[in-house]
């Protein structure tokens, strides 16, 4: 099935819960009628908080930048014994 | 792990499309060399008729390694990455295919860790991410970070792509999935990389992740402007409806 299907699928069934609600007066419909407006917002909320979690556990690996610049030399220093000119770009 | 080492029947392929990677090609070719001393492999060099001379370097490695196991399969102009790595599948002679880029980005050492990974789960596709413990970049200021990361969280809420690097372009496919999934790709630059995976998630293929780490070596050039942001978003939608 197409992703969207899915996707719709999910916000059809979502929203049928949420006439279901209104219909029930389970609870007061004055919030009933809110609801959809706190699950976009806590949806937004939980998006930012993924991104600010991300950013500050972002992996980093400052000490590759120096193995790597060891391997050019390396490569270097071999590749000029074989005759491939390495020379700067 | 015994000592033995486990029997690898296996060829790999590595496509890397190149344009003016002079220097680049010669040492990547030499740290590929180091790091799979017992494999069975070729690397496929797709070349777009760089000005810079990559060509006769790769020529000059030919006589080093062996012109069997380096072949050049060379285009006249640039004619974007999509069609590079279909024009190198042509030519592979393995049965799986590793992509990677030209420029020391990605580094060969973490060559043993995908086979080994594909080995161990029998994956369809291995693909590195950058994004884990023990995976990481190097050279990306705190703007850069932070729209990865959005792009990042935006796209695994849209399209719950089953990987957590979805622009990532270090990646080992099963050759027969590869050329399953490239036909249908049409995106351009990285949204390109994301298709492919995204596809390969829907048609149920096996992906397993490998950390990897990514030093930036385009220092600037690899700006990511309005229109850039602005083509990323067009290409999350796109994938959003079509996948």
């Amino acid at each position: 099935m197409k992703h969207i299907l899915k996707i719709l699928a999910l916000l059809v069934a979502i929203s049928a819960f949420w006439i279901g609600l209104l219909q029930a007066s389970v609870i007061p419909e004055s919030y009933t009628w809110l609801l959809p407006l706190y699950f976009i917002v806590s949806l937004g909320c939980y998006g930012v908080l993924m991104v600010g979690v991300g950013l500050m556990q972002f992996p980093t690996c400052p000490q590759e930048a120096l193995l790597l610049h060891q391997d050019i030399l390396e490569a270097r220093d071999f590749l000029k014994n074989k005759g491939v000119d390495v020379g700067s770009n | 792990m015994g000592n033995e080492q486990k029997e690898n029947s296996n060829k790999y392929s590595i496509i890397i499309p190149t344009y003016n990677e002079r220097l680049n090609i010669a040492l990547l070719v030499y740290l590929i060399f180091k790091h799979l001393p017992n494999v069975n492999f070729e690397i496929i060099v797709v070349d777009d008729g760089s000005p810079d001379g990559t060509q006769d370097i790769v020529k000059q490695l030919q006589s080093v390694y062996g012109e069997d196991r380096i072949p050049l399969r060379a285009r006249p102009t640039k004619l974007g990455l999509g069609t590079a790595y279909i024009h190198g599948l042509k030519h592979a002679s393995g049965n799986f295919v590793v992509i990677m880029d030209a420029d020391l980005s990605h580094h060969p050492k973490y060559l043993p860790n995908f086979i080994k990974k594909q080995m161990e789960t029998g994956a369809d596709i291995v693909t590195g991410t950058r994004y884990v413990k023990g995976g990481g970049v190097h050279g990306w200021n705190l703007m850069r970070k932070l729209t990865s990361r959005g792009a990042n969280v935006l796209a695994q809420t849209l399209l719950w792509p089953g990987v957590s690097d979805l622009t990532g372009s270090f990646r080992l496919y099963r050759k027969s999935v590869l050329e399953d999934v490239i036909g249908s790709c049409v995106s351009k630059g990285y949204v390109f990389q994301m298709e492919m995976i995204v596809r390969t998630t829907r048609k149920g293929y096996n992906i397993a992740e490998v950390p990897i780490t990514f030093v930036d070596r385009v220092y600037g050039s690899s700006k990511l402007g309005g229109s850039e942001i602005v083509e990323y978003l067009k290409g999350l939608i796109y994938l959003l409806l079509t996948t």
